[in-house]
């Protein structure tokens, strides 16, 4: 929106080429990464004595993810390792005219800091120099849509109630949800309360969420994530820059099309009692090896599971009731998969609870169509699966994701206008 | 541009035509932003001052700038930035950074907008007892030739002394700067909800009773906008202060970033 850049050093290509990257950026920005780990192998290598280049001391602050685009960033780019979800209610006397200035707002605000620059009127301008591979991803509830005076896609409504659910109302639902997540904890704090300082003469704050996951250079870039249960957990992702991706994740027609949904749930893992399951419990409960993420039947992380394959005495290798069976994306041959993008969360306990953590999981999946992807997913984990002996859902959230936006419109207007 | 003009008349009759650019710093639309690109060539001839600078604003790369919300100003003199505080009436103040590619030195002398009867130009200085305190800078600000001036919370600022409606955040302000040799330059400046820049009033004439700058006091500076619009913002005495209510609870708790929001909804 609003954007005079004083300073010149981001170069803007115009809008035609930010439109054209869009659609074509993602293929690079995977290869990019993929040239950065790449980079990073053959520098490492112990005969490094040739390397001439002193190493950058800050390689990854100031890394940026472009903003505008044909998709929001913040799905099919890499998982940034901190992340903070803020939800929030439009006060109930912001009309559609509020609601779009405070849209402009929060467009301005990610587009400047997602490229390192201050937000207009920051207070701590030093605070956004290191983008850090920043992101900020808007998200639509049911409440927004209907005080835009646009019609919601049929599936945005919360999730049908599941047995294994002990929701909580402070963790589900909300109008308006901002993704917030970098490499750094420090640049999403600073965003996150730019944001939010900027929305609240329209909106309260209904939740907020955080979650980590490996910090940048820890592992190789695309490692899937492991949970605090140690478990390899995304391991079936479709892989980000392929067609498989954009056919499971992008919605192809509507007002929404180049965008998707967005299924948050929080969930709360009993770490104590998983500190009780041993190694062969633990396994038979995901249906993985815990160490290679490689399915019981064998082969390593990325091999197929054989669910056929059957014990010595008769019993299936991967069990009726583990979670990998229930979970799979494919069953019977349906189109039932789905991005998982979960971010782990663990705070301090409640003093004199007696827990030595609260800890769980910001599930994140997006996909074209939640009902369809999601749900049963879902559906069958509720009915069946080791793990909920130790996992609650506790929150639970659909949000519709609009497209990404061009230099100069804001986030959502090609669904509000 | 701006139907009224509040400025000292000697700004308007020294100069021949003002080159009067339309900056597109608010929300360009492409459209507009095009327009831009088109007006500036014209600027340029009509301003007669300039000296072959060549300020980056031609006409190609305009509309490129103005679309990237990049500046396109009155021949090479731009407003970087440019915001308002919210406020519900009263007061409120502009900031920005003036910079000058003009190529020679200008003296901003006057502005002016159609949200506030009359703008001021303020500088703010120590008032000598730890404090800081506002005054209008008299004979205006030196912009030197390829240099900026910051209007700043805290700093020199263009004060909106009487607001002719409540600007909310998000909203866009016309803002119309004049300098001495008649350079002029409109830009679209965003209104954002912001808790600082409320430094203390106190002009020449006053007995000292002063008014925070951004409080909308109608008390010291004749508001005329008695106290209609305050329904659901508490109490009379504090008039206006919403800005103040954002950020008196700011800072209540360390915990998430956002429970000055909720803290806010119970405020109402």
């Amino acid at each position: 929106m609003t954007a005079p850049e004083g300073d010149p050093a981001p170069v803007v290509p115009g809008r035609r080429r930010l439109l054209r990257a869009g659609a074509l950026g993602l293929g690079a920005l995977g290869v990019g990464a993929a040239g950065a780990g790449l980079d990073r192998s053959l520098r490492d290598p112990a005969g490094s004595g040739a390397e001439a280049t002193e190493p950058d001391p800050s390689p990854h602050g100031g890394a940026v993810v472009p903003f505008h685009g044909a998709h929001q960033a913040g799905v099919e780019t890499p998982a940034p390792a901190s992340a903070t979800f803020l939800a929030l209610d439009l006060r109930e006397e912001v009309d559609r005219d509020g609601l779009l200035r405070m849209l402009r707002l929060l467009t301005d605000d990610a587009a400047r800091l997602t490229r390192g620059a201050p937000a207009l009127a920051d207070t701590e301008p030093e605070l956004a120099t290191e983008p850090a591979s920043l992101t900020v991803t808007a998200g639509f509830g049911p409440g927004l849509m209907a005080r835009a005076g646009r019609q919601a896609p049929g599936w945005l409504a919360p999730l049908p109630a599941f047995g294994i659910d002990e929701l909580e109302e402070q963790w589900s639902d909300g109008d308006l949800l901002l993704q917030v997540a970098a490499d750094d904890p420090l640049t999403v704090s600073h965003a996150a309360r730019m944001l939010l300082k900027d929305a609240r003469a329209f909106a309260t704050l209904r939740w907020g969420q955080t979650g980590f996951r490996r910090s940048p250079g820890v592992v190789r870039p695309g490692s899937t994530l492991r949970n605090l249960f140690g478990q390899l957990d995304g391991t079936a992702n479709p892989a980000p820059g392929s067609e498989h991706f954009a056919k499971v994740v992008w919605i192809d027609e509507g007002p929404f099309a180049g965008g998707t949904s967005m299924v948050m749930r929080r969930i709360r893992m009993d770490l104590d009692g998983w500190d009780e399951a041993d190694r062969g419990a633990r396994e038979a409960a995901t249906g993985t090896r815990l160490d290679s993420g490689a399915p019981l039947s064998g082969g390593d992380e990325t091999t197929l599971a054989d669910f056929e394959q059957v014990s010595a005495n008769g019993f299936p290798v991967i069990g009726e009731f583990s979670h990998m069976r229930r979970a799979r994306g494919v069953d019977d041959g349906e189109h039932q998969e789905i991005y998982r993008r979960p971010y782990n969360y663990e705070h301090a306990p409640a003093p004199g609870s007696g827990l030595l953590s609260e800890a769980g999981q910001v599930f994140v999946s997006f996909q074209a169509d939640p009902l369809a992807q999601f749900l049963p997913i879902q559906r069958r984990l509720d009915e069946l699966d080791l793990l909920n002996q130790w996992t609650t859902p506790i929150g639970s959230a659909v949000f519709a994701i609009p497209p990404g936006c061009a230099e100069g419109d804001f986030l959502g207007q090609a669904v509000l206008e | 541009m701006s139907q009224h003009s509040p400025l000292p008349s000697a700004a308007l009759t020294s100069l021949a035509p003002a080159a009067s650019v339309r900056a597109l710093v608010g929300r360009p639309t492409r459209r507009a932003a095009l327009a831009a690109a088109l007006l500036l060539p014209l600027a340029a001839c009509t301003s007669g001052a300039s000296d072959g600078s060549a300020p980056d604003g031609t006409a190609s790369d305009a509309g490129g700038a103005a679309s990237d919300g990049g500046v396109a100003g009155a021949d090479g003199l731009a407003l970087v930035d440019p915001w308002v505080k919210a406020a519900e009436d009263g007061m409120t103040a502009a900031f920005g950074t003036l910079v000058n590619d003009t190529g020679r030195d200008l003296q901003l002398v006057a502005a002016s907008t159609p949200a506030s009867t009359e703008i001021e130009l303020h500088e703010t200085a120590s008032d000598g007892s730890g404090g800081m305190s506002m005054q209008e800078k008299e004979g205006g600000f030196p912009i030197p030739a390829g240099g900026e001036l910051v209007l700043e919370p805290g700093g020199n600022h263009l004060m909106l002394m009487d607001l002719t409606a409540p600007l909310q955040p998000g909203d866009e302000v016309e803002l119309t700067l004049r300098c001495e040799d008649g350079t002029e330059l409109v830009v679209d400046a965003t209104v954002k909800d912001f808790a600082g820049a409320q430094e203390h009033y106190e002009p020449e004439d006053s007995s000292g009773s002063g008014a925070s700058d951004a409080e909308g006091h109608g008390g010291d500076h004749g508001s005329g906008q008695g106290d209609d619009g305050h329904e659901g913002h508490g109490g009379d005495e504090q008039d206006g202060h919403d800005a103040d209510e954002h950020s008196s609870d700011e800072h209540g708790d360390g915990d998430a970033h956002g429970n000055d929001a909720a803290e806010q909804d119970g405020a109402e």
